[in-house]
């Protein structure tokens, strides 16, 4: 495998991680006030992602940044043709970001609704959007023989690329749902368990139809083939693990489901990055828009050496905090010294 | 206004805006370590109580520096994408390197602190948050390592095929002068802010004679990191001045409105007029061979001035306009450095009343040091003025101009609309952040409760964080 193939992959990995991880985050933020019917609950299921989210969220930043060390003329040309979308994404993730920090700096119901508020939009837009925009590099945009994006806004309203945005945020909220069955208690965990079985068959459908979709665009390599197996199959276990008590494992599928899922549309994309819909001829590919292999072969370095230790503490801090999160009793002693740090 | 006008407005908003927030959650993380590491030597609950304190301040702070920063990281390509195109080679590697080797640090490590008292030993517990600070100042490393090649770029070639910069010596980026003295003035300003805002909110809390005890001890804390802290990175700015002479001449003949060659070189207090098109201000106050010194670490220094670098840059560059705004450098350069000093004026009072056993008492003081807090915003956002102006009309100096820069794909509407919408939504989130930082700077000192409480039976008590 030459350099610019190893990015790829490289990239495809940040991005799948992404999904798989802050994937759960998105769902939890978008089903906090269903699953929660009061104060304490609500904390109960925002919580449950505290000590994780803002290291999930990375992710994202690693697999961006790495577009653009590795694929520069790429990264050039999806955040300035996405430019609208991409200004909502940002939009998406500053509310939940500062919803999730300061939602609980405040005393009053109205400042929390408030802050609630703003981290189910921005938990919703965010997958839905970068959704959008994955299914758009697939299915192709209006990109002319300079590399340039030649369309409008409504290009990137591609019927594929909603569908793949409507996909994805299904499974981030089926996903938030699994992980907050297996990671929190009373009546949160309940909502939580029915809400993923209820919606993992209608996943299920939805995969399906879009996994053939993609099938019909992309192509159709072993590799594709594999994933889009384990992008459907694992959400039919979802319902019946949760019913068996198995949280854990119909977490594991949701997570196989969307990773997977993920890592289809990259499988589907290769050799390109982006497809022109103008003109197959001016189709951004792997080879042709990788940076040099002096800066390739610098980072593959970097990242063989970084990247297993950053995994190895990402896992001590799912390790630390196991446990599941639970209300605390009905009239908890000094709750107030707790709002420090 | 133009794409290219609209393009650099934006950038400048939503720079200097994440350049408040940076600065202060690298220098409050070390600072709150430093407090939780006394705390752990000599198990003195107060300073427990201060780590706790202090360390809600950085949380309140830190969601908005990480928000902020994804705005930096997608901009380049949004509106900036013939830049991205030409420069990713070389300039991307850092930010991605970034990422994993800094930021996945500092937001994994962060996570563990907050929840993780009681819940982890105490030593893994003190070690987490000095990782934290450490992870915050690596980004900043690989961000001004990017940075600096854009102000004097090293360790590439450019491609035959493309006619693109490529990557040849990754070394290079960490060795280039401009980088090397300008992490060092950024990690000082970044102390000196986290310093300020410590000794201001102690001031406060001092001036209502709430735990003053305790926050005597956080004002000591801020006077020690602070004094070194603000006289090194006046000595170090200095010294960068030194650099970019050499570099980008043309930043600092502007930054002292110097039309025509010098040797020795003055340098004015202040001057009426000035700018682009005005040659001839009435300087007040000259400081004789202080432009020398400063430019060129002798007295007798030749200073180039502009009409001079016009018209080498002309022969080597083709016809243009190469001389920045030089209002805005002259202005900028005298901002930051004076409010600096007005910083380090107060740390020396602080530490001259500590000294003679006021400094918990004098009222003027106190109110002084509080009204401080907003001066390392101005210093720092000054001091990015002073180096991203002084580098225009290039975007890297001396292989692409600002203008050619731009997203052609992009048009005047779309960047108004992103320009409207941050300029609301950072207004919106700026107010509450203050309002949220000033009310809990003014909290009562938190209770030295247990970490994790238990009930009568001995059972621990589950706690919710967020």
């Amino acid at each position: 495998m030459d350099l610019p193939i190893i990015w790829f992959v490289i990239i495809a990995i940040f991005w799948t991680g992404f999904f798989v991880l802050e994937g759960f985050d998105f769902g939890v933020g978008a089903l906090h006030s269903v699953v929660g019917k009061n104060e304490t609950e609500r904390r109960v299921a925002i919580n449950s992602i505290g000590p994780f989210w803002d290291a999930n969220e990375v992710w994202l930043i690693v697999g961006g940044a790495a577009i653009f060390a590795a694929f520069p003329s790429w990264y050039a040309t999806m955040f300035s043709g996405l430019y609208l979308a991409m200004l909502l994404i940002l939009v998406a993730l500053i509310l939940r970001g500062v919803s999730l920090e300061w939602r609980g700096k405040g005393k009053t119901q109205r400042w929390r609704n408030s802050w609630s508020g703003t981290m189910t939009v921005g938990s919703i837009l965010a997958p839905l959007l970068l959704g959008v925009g994955l299914g758009d590099l697939l299915v192709g945009l209006p990109i002319n023989a300079d590399e340039q994006f030649t369309g409008t806004f409504w290009n990137l309203l591609t019927p594929y690329g909603l569908l793949t945005g409507v996909f994805l945020l299904l499974m981030c909220i089926i996903h938030g749902a699994t992980f907050m069955g297996m990671k929190t208690t009373g009546d949160v965990r309940v909502r939580s368990r029915m809400i993923a079985s209820r919606l993992s068959y209608l996943g299920f459908v939805v995969a399906l139809g879009w996994a053939a979709w993609t099938h019909y665009l992309g192509s159709r390599s072993v590799l594709a083939i594999f994933f889009s197996l384990l992008a459907v199959l694992p959400i039919l276990y979802v319902a019946p693990g949760l019913a068996a008590g198995k949280e854990g494992r119909a977490f594991a599928a949701s997570a196989v489901a969307i990773g997977s899922s993920v890592a289809m549309i990259f499988a589907s994309l290769y050799p390109n990055v982006m497809v022109s819909s103008t003109d197959a001829a001016n189709n951004l590919t792997v080879a042709g828009t990788a940076s040099g292999s002096y800066t390739l072969g610098v980072m593959t370095v970097v990242a063989v050496v970084l990247f297993p230790i950053v995994l190895l503490y990402q896992a001590w801090n799912y390790w630390v905090f196991r446990k599941r999160v639970s209300a605390p009793p009905a009239t908890p002693p000094q709750q107030d010294a707790k709002t420090s740090a | 206004m133009s794409n290219l006008d609209l393009g650099r407005m934006q950038f400048a908003m939503t720079s200097i805006y994440h350049f408040f927030f940076v600065p202060l959650t690298i220098g409050l993380s070390f600072l709150v370590a430093i407090l939780q590491t006394k705390w752990h030597r000599k198990r003195d609950p107060e300073m427990k109580r201060l780590a706790k304190f202090f360390g809600t301040l950085l949380l309140i702070n830190i969601a908005i520096g990480v928000v902020t920063g994804l705005v930096q990281e997608f901009q380049f390509g949004m509106n900036w994408s013939e830049y991205s195109r030409f420069v990713g080679d070389v300039f991307g590697a850092p930010l991605a390197m970034e990422g994993l080797a800094a930021f996945f640090i500092e937001s994994t490590f962060l996570g563990i602190w907050i929840f993780g008292w009681g819940k982890i030993p105490e030593k893994l517990h003190l070690a987490c948050i000095w990782i934290v600070a450490i992870g915050a100042s690596l980004g900043a490393l690989f961000i001004i390592a990017a940075n600096s090649w854009m102000q004097n770029p090293v360790g590439y070639e450019l491609s035959a095929e493309t006619g693109r910069p490529v990557l040849n010596d990754i070394g290079a980026l960490f060795t280039n002068p401009i980088f090397i003295w300008a992490y060092i003035h950024v990690l000082l300003a970044s102390a000196v802010t986290g310093a300020v805002i410590m000794l201001a909110v102690s001031a406060v809390q001092m001036r209502r004679k709430i735990n003053v005890s305790a926050f005597a001890k956080s004002a000591k804390v801020a006077i020690v990191v602070l004094i070194p802290s603000v006289i090194l990175a006046m000595g170090v700015g200095s010294e960068l001045g030194v650099m970019e002479t050499r570099y980008q001449p043309m930043k600092i003949a502007a930054s002292e409105a110097q039309w025509e060659t010098c040797q020795p070189c003055s340098f004015s207090l202040f001057q009426i007029g000035g700018g682009n098109d005005d040659q001839n201000p009435t300087k007040i106050i000259q400081v004789p061979y202080m432009l020398s010194i400063l430019a060129t670490n002798s007295p007798n220094g030749q200073v180039v001035g502009l009409n001079e670098l016009q018209a080498q840059y002309e022969e080597t560059y083709g016809p243009g306009y190469y001389i920045p705004n030089v209002f805005v450098q002259y202005w900028s350069m005298r901002v930051m450095a004076y409010t600096a000093g007005f910083i380090a004026i107060v740390g020396l009072w602080g530490a001259w009343l500590w000294r003679r056993g006021k400094l918990t008492t004098s009222r003027t003081f106190l109110w002084v040091a509080a009204l401080a807090a907003i001066s390392p915003f101005i210093v720092n956002t000054a001091g990015w003025m002073l180096t991203e102006s002084g580098r225009q009309p290039w975007i890297v100096q001396g292989l692409m101009l600002t203008e050619e820069g731009v997203s052609p794909s992009v048009s005047a509407t779309e960047i108004w609309i992103s320009i409207i919408t941050f300029a609301i939504l950072y207004v919106i989130i700026g107010i509450v952040w203050a309002r949220l930082l000033i009310k809990y700077a003014r909290r009562p000192l938190p209770e030295d409760t247990p970490d994790i409480p238990t009930d009568s039976a001995g059972e621990k008590i589950p706690t919710l964080t967020y």
